[in-house]
C-alpha cells in the first residue's frame, strides 16, 4: 500500500521514488455520488480502482508500482507505444465507468502520487475548483466533430483547374503547372479555412461550449484528406440527440468534406477551464 | 478492461483521438509525478515517426500533384 509517511519535496525522494508503490489519480467526483461506482474497475496496473474521500470529494484512485509508474520509468514508457495505447484506454475505461454513473472530473493522464495523504491534500485545497468543475459537466457530454476535405474538390468548388490533358513536360509548362497547382492549393486552404469557421460556428448553437483543438496530422490520422475541424464540444446529455442530428444536417448540405462524430466522451476537454481560470 | 460495456459499442476509439483527450485534456493537477507539456510533445513526436515510418512501407502515390501535407 501507498506509504503514508511524510513528503519530501526534493530531487533525492522523486529518485528514489521508483521503488514503493504511488497513487495513481483518475478523476474527481462529488463523495455523495461515489457509492459503489468503482466495485469491479480494475486500472492501468491491473489494480483494484479505490476512492480516497475528503471534504465532499472523492478521488478515483489506483496503487500502482513505481517500478513502471514512477517518474522515470514512465519516462522511458512514453517512448513505447503499446505500452502508450495500452494505458491510455485503461485510464480512459476507469472515466468512462465512472462517468456513466455520475458527474466525473477527468485528471490528465499520468498524475501520481506517494501517497493517499497527498491525494487528501490536493481535494482539500483545490476544493472549490472541483466543485465548480463538476457543476459544469453535470448532465453533459463531450462530442468530438472532426471534419475531413478533399482537396482536390474544395479547390475546384469555384474554381475548376484548367488541367490540359496533352501538356509536355517542358520545363515552362512544369513551372505553370506548378504554379497552378499553388494557386489552386492556396485556394483550398482558404476554402477549408472559411467551411471549418462555418461548421464551428453551426455546432456551437447546440452546445454548451465548444473549441477547436489543432488539427491532427494527417499521417496520425491515418487519412489522406486534410482534418479542416477537430471540434469538440460540451452537450447537454438531453440534446445529444438534436447535436447529432445538426451534424448530419451539416452533412448533407456539405460538399466536399466528410464530418465524423467521436463520443461521447467523458468531459475531458472541459473539466479543466475552471481550474485554470 | 475485456469486459465491453454498452457505451463502448459504438464507441470505436481511434488511439489519435484518445491521446488527444486523456493527454491533452483532464485536470491538470501537479502530482508528485506528473508528465509535463514537454513530455507530451516527446509522444507526438515518436508517433509521428513511428506512424510515418509505416507510411512509408506502403507504395507510393503515383499523384506528383499531392503534395499536401
Amino acid at each position: 500500500m501507498a506509504n503514508a509517511g511524510p513528503f519530501h519535496r526534493n530531487a533525492w525522494s522523486l529518485r528514489m521514488s521508483s521503488e514503493g508503490d504511488g497513487v495513481w489519480l483518475y478523476a474527481i467526483i462529488a463523495a455523495e455520488s461515489a457509492g459503489g461506482v468503482v466495485d469491479g474497475l480494475s486500472g492501468v496496473a491491473g489494480e483494484e480502482i479505490r476512492l480516497v474521500a475528503a471534504d465532499g470529494l472523492a478521488a478515483v484512485v489506483g496503487t500502482v508500482p513505481l517500478y513502471e509508474f514512477g517518474a522515470e520509468p514512465l519516462r522511458r514508457h512514453l517512448e513505447d507505444l503499446d505500452w502508450l495505447a495500452t494505458k491510455a484506454r485503461a485510464h480512459d475505461a476507469v472515466i468512462s465507468a465512472i462517468a456513466r454513473c455520475g458527474p466525473v472530473v477527468p485528471v490528465t493522464m499520468a498524475t501520481v502520487y506517494l501517497d493517499d495523504k497527498r491525494v487528501r491534500t490536493v481535494l482539500n485545497t483545490r476544493h472549490g475548483e472541483f466543485l465548480a468543475a463538476l457543476d459544469r459537466v453535470t448532465g453533459r457530454d463531450e462530442l468530438g466533430v472532426k471534419a475531413y476535405a478533399d482537396p482536390s474538390i474544395l479547390a475546384s468548388r469555384d474554381e475548376p483547374s484548367p488541367q490540359k490533358s496533352g501538356e509536355r513536360r517542358s520545363g515552362t509548362a512544369y513551372l505553370m503547372k506548378r504554379k497552378r497547382e499553388l494557386s489552386s492549393q492556396e485556394h483550398a486552404y482558404r476554402a477549408a479555412a472559411a467551411e471549418a469557421e462555418r461548421l464551428h460556428a453551426a455546432l456551437m448553437k447546440h452546445a454548451v461550449d465548444g473549441k477547436r483543438k489543432p488539427a491532427s496530422d494527417p499521417s496520425l490520422s491515418g487519412r489522406d484528406n486534410w482534418t479542416v475541424l477537430n471540434g469538440t464540444y460540451l452537450v447537454e446529455k438531453s440534446g445529444e440527440d438534436d447535436f447529432r442530428k445538426a451534424v448530419a444536417a451539416l452533412q448533407e448540405t456539405t460538399a466536399g468534406i466528410e464530418l465524423e462524430i467521436t463520443g461521447p466522451w467523458p468531459p475531458y476537454s472541459f473539466a479543466g477551464d475552471v481550474m485554470n481560470a | 478492461m475485456t469486459e465491453v460495456l454498452p457505451a463502448d459499442n459504438n464507441r470505436r476509439i481511434a488511439l489519435v483521438d484518445l491521446l488527444d483527450r486523456v493527454l491533452g485534456g483532464g485536470v491538470v493537477i501537479t502530482g508528485d509525478i506528473t508528465l509535463s507539456i514537454a513530455d507530451v510533445d516527446l509522444v507526438i513526436v515518436s508517433l509521428r515517426t513511428l506512424i510515418s515510418s509505416v507510411g512509408s512501407l506502403l507504395p507510393d502515390d503515383d499523384d506528383d500533384g499531392g503534395g499536401y501535407v
